[in-house]
């Protein structure tokens, strides 16, 4: 009588997914994943999604006397009567635009210039990083220095070289383009290094074709890294934008938010003003949601645009 | 297998710790048993009272820190049963901590403020009614108190809190730059005409001297403006509080003194947008000659930033028509029960409120090498001032004959006006703007700020 060898086969076993266990078995099985995932979830909710909840529940309330009474759209009608109001969305695209030509621009083209040389590649990539290893407000206050149009750095060089000087942070003109270049120089390191990273990805055999078509250094640039970094720049792009529409720190420490004549002050700054100096929470909560409305905004339709685009 | 376990463990003790983490941090409420009779009388010695109180000196202020731990002590001789959980902080009130507070209600049970906070602290619903917890028993020295200071703590005739000092703003100088200047040290100017013609001999000195310093930045501007509206006699809002009321005569001449002293004088300096307290660091610099502020800036540049006592001086407020008035209290939080009141009522009254003990005890004040002699607070009238201003004269230790001006020059305070803060901000839009814009209109710029300020004031109603 022959043995079989083979194993014996049962009936096919379901799919674990639609195998029924009971919720408690199923928690006991991942107990460990929940355990540790807890913690996580919990800063989330506890520093992140509630609070976010709590601020749009806040802009349609009004607490007066300890009070706190459903106002329905007031608080927002309250914020664009605000003189301000607009003021500190004029300034705010203004900052964006700004640390767009310059925030944006500078470290890409930086990045290809490092990308370039041949040698001393890793000091240079350090230099330019450095600055983002100094603390926010130790930066802000080197440039609140080199600012000083008494005894600054900026205005000392000027003069050696016999140019005009400027009055930077202490003229509504001069101002926000001095807070931008401040910025752009605090956190061009991380831009930097990023588009460092894209450009090295670009198979090299593309420039040759290209440099094989005689084609210029700006011809390369044009049809050969913007294309194929075209990805990293959209998404970069897109994060600066959101970024630099929350502008707080830099104007807050350099300015003192408002900068003369008002020349400074953000949307984020207003929103500040709002809960800390005015105790008009309600207001700061509305003034914040709008602001998250428009940037949600902007991101679906920069994410529509990219998709027709591709 | 063991593994497994043990990471399980794991796990389980890091949710169950973050668990324990978040009751721990969640406040425990202050107790009380025993109990007093009425209302309106002193706390029953025999209460068993906990009450926490806010603005305890850090220890790295050893000195205050030194004498508040005594106060608690002899004031638990009279109490033995009151706790008082000191808790520390410096400065004592962070505005944008103090307004998260408030919101969160996590604010110790008797708590420190600002005069101006008032309408910030009832409207956040955190303050008890302290109305008749206070009397010439529970406060020995009430009658003693200016009665405008203590109006200040009131709303809608309801107290709300104790003051625990006061400041009436005015000119501060340097005397070392007056001296050098030539100028007479005792007898600092009290016009703006006076000012300019200071500032001119200061910036004269060359090497950096700045004649005059002003702010313009984070709401000081506005704050600045309306000292100086005050001191011309001027008012920020009518006396109804719905309209602007300083786009006048005196609001052009207050900017117009800024304008003509940063550009046509040029004894400003060109650096601005300053905010408090960088005209504080650029007179103990030595390099700024005068500035408006508090009594109390005096003390801040001496212990905080390293300036001597005997380089600075104190003049009334330019114009001397009214001055700007504020000062320091302590709330009392809703919720708290009635001998929680009371114990918080007899500690304010014990380190604050008493001649001889807590902060008017100037011997031990400098015997531990601390500043006697400054004027503030100010809130003593009658024989109760004179007495103040002898035991103050008795163990002075910085040079009283320096406030001599300030003092001598009785300048009626006024309190700030409605929605400060709103009302600072849009002025400081046309302080700055003189201070940066050599083509400054000033008709147009107050005409722009009544009309923002009207919008603001529209917007409380």
């Amino acid at each position: 009588m022959a043995v079989s060898t083979l194993p014996r086969h049962s009936a096919p076993a379901r799919p674990a997914s639609r195998r029924r266990t009971p919720v408690s078995n199923r928690l006991r099985r991942n107990l460990t994943g929940h355990g540790f995932l807890i913690g996580a979830v919990l800063c989330f909710i506890v520093f992140s999604w509630y609070p976010m909840v709590r601020e749009f529940i806040m802009a349609f309330q009004r607490t007066r006397r300890g009070t706190t009474t459903w106002v329905g759209f007031a608080n927002f009608e309250r914020i664009s009567n605000d003189p301000v109001f607009w003021q500190a969305w004029r300034n705010t695209i203004y900052f964006t635009v700004l640390a767009l030509i310059l925030g944006f621009a500078v470290p890409f083209f930086v990045a290809i210039l490092l990308n370039e040389l041949r040698h001393a590649k890793a000091y240079l990539r350090i230099l330019v990083y450095l600055p983002v290893m100094l603390p926010p407000v130790a930066s802000v206050l080197l440039f609140k220095y080199f600012y000083d149009p008494g005894y600054g750095l900026f205005n000392a060089i000027l003069k050696t070289l016999h140019l005009p000087t400027s009055l930077w942070l202490n003229s509504a003109d001069t101002a926000m383009p001095s807070v931008v270049i401040a910025a752009t120089w605090m956190n061009m390191g991380s831009a930097t290094l990023i588009y460092l990273a894209a450009l090295q990805s670009i198979p090299g055999d593309l420039y040759e074709a290209a440099e094989l078509d005689g084609a210029s250094l700006w011809r390369r640039i044009w049809h050969v890294t913007i294309p194929q970094t075209r990805l990293i720049l959209s998404l970069m792009l897109l994060l600066q934008i959101i970024a630099t529409m929350q502008e707080f720190t830099e104007v807050y420490l350099l300015t003192g938010g408002d900068g003369p004549q008002g020349s400074t002050t953000t949307v984020v700054y207003l929103m500040y003003q709002y809960a800390f100096s005015f105790n008009n929470l309600g207001s700061a909560a509305a003034l914040g949601v709008i602001l998250l409305l428009v940037l949600v905004g902007f991101s679906a339709f920069y994410a529509r645009l990219s998709r027709a685009r591709d | 297998m063991k593994a497994l376990r043990y990471r399980k463990f794991a796990a389980v003790s890091l949710a169950v710790g973050i668990g324990l983490l978040g009751a721990a941090c969640n406040n425990s409420k202050s107790d009380s048993s025993g109990g007093s009779s009425a209302d309106g009388a002193p706390l029953d010695p025999n209460a068993k009272v906990t009450i926490s109180v806010d603005c305890m000196p850090p220890t790295t202020k050893a000195a205050e820190r030194k004498e508040w731990m005594e106060d608690v002590a002899a004031f638990n001789k009279l109490y033995p049963n009151v706790t008082i959980n000191g808790k520390d902080g410096f400065p004592c009130e962070d505005p944008a901590k103090f307004t998260a507070m408030l919101k969160a209600g996590t604010e110790a049970d008797v708590f420190y403020s600002y005069f101006t906070d008032l309408q910030t602290v009832l409207d956040s619903g955190q303050a008890e009614d302290i109305t008749k917890y206070v009397n010439n028993k529970t406060i020995p020295a009430l009658d003693n108190i200016d009665p405008a200071v203590m109006d200040g703590m009131k709303d809608e005739g309801k107290l709300y809190a104790l003051p625990t000092s006061n400041y009436k703003m005015g000119l501060i100088y340097n005397r070392k730059l007056f001296q050098q200047a030539g100028l007479d040290a005792d007898n600092p100017p009290t016009t703006w005409e006076d000012i300019a013609a200071a500032a001119k001999k200061i910036t004269a000195l060359g090497n950096g001297a700045i004649g005059y310093g002003e702010y313009s930045a984070q709401n000081t501007g506005g704050w600045h403006f309306t000292a100086q509206m005050y001191g011309l006699g001027g008012s920020m809002v009518s006396d109804d509080g719905k309209k602007a009321a300083f786009n006048d005569a005196n609001g052009k001449l207050v900017l117009q003194h800024l304008y003509d002293m940063r550009w046509k004088d040029q004894t400003m300096g060109v650096t601005q947008g300053f905010k408090w307290p960088d005209l504080m660091k650029n007179m103990v610099s030595g390099k700024e000659g005068m500035y408006l502020g508090a009594p109390d800036d005096i003390t801040y540049m001496v212990q905080s930033l390293g300036g001597n006592y005997n380089d600075y001086g104190m003049g009334p407020m330019p114009g001397g028509k009214t001055t700007l008035s504020g000062g320091n209290d302590y709330f009392f939080k809703k919720g708290l029960s009635p001998d929680q009141i009371k114990a918080g009522v007899a500690w304010v009254t014990f380190k604050f409120l008493t001649q001889g003990k807590g902060q008017f005890d100037y011997a031990r004040t400098k015997a531990d090498g601390l500043p006697v002699g400054l004027p503030q607070p100010l809130f003593w009238v009658g024989s109760a001032n004179d007495k103040d201003i002898a035991d103050k004269s008795a163990s002075a230790t910085i040079p009283v004959a320096n406030f001599k001006p300030y003092m001598s020059t009785n300048v009626q305070p006024k309190v700030e006006p409605v929605r400060a803060q709103e009302i600072y901000k849009v002025l400081d839009n046309a302080v700055s703007a003189v201070l940066t814009d050599q083509h400054a209109d000033i008709d147009k710029l107050l005409s722009t700020a009544e009309s923002q300020v009207n919008q603001v004031l529209a917007n409380a109603q």
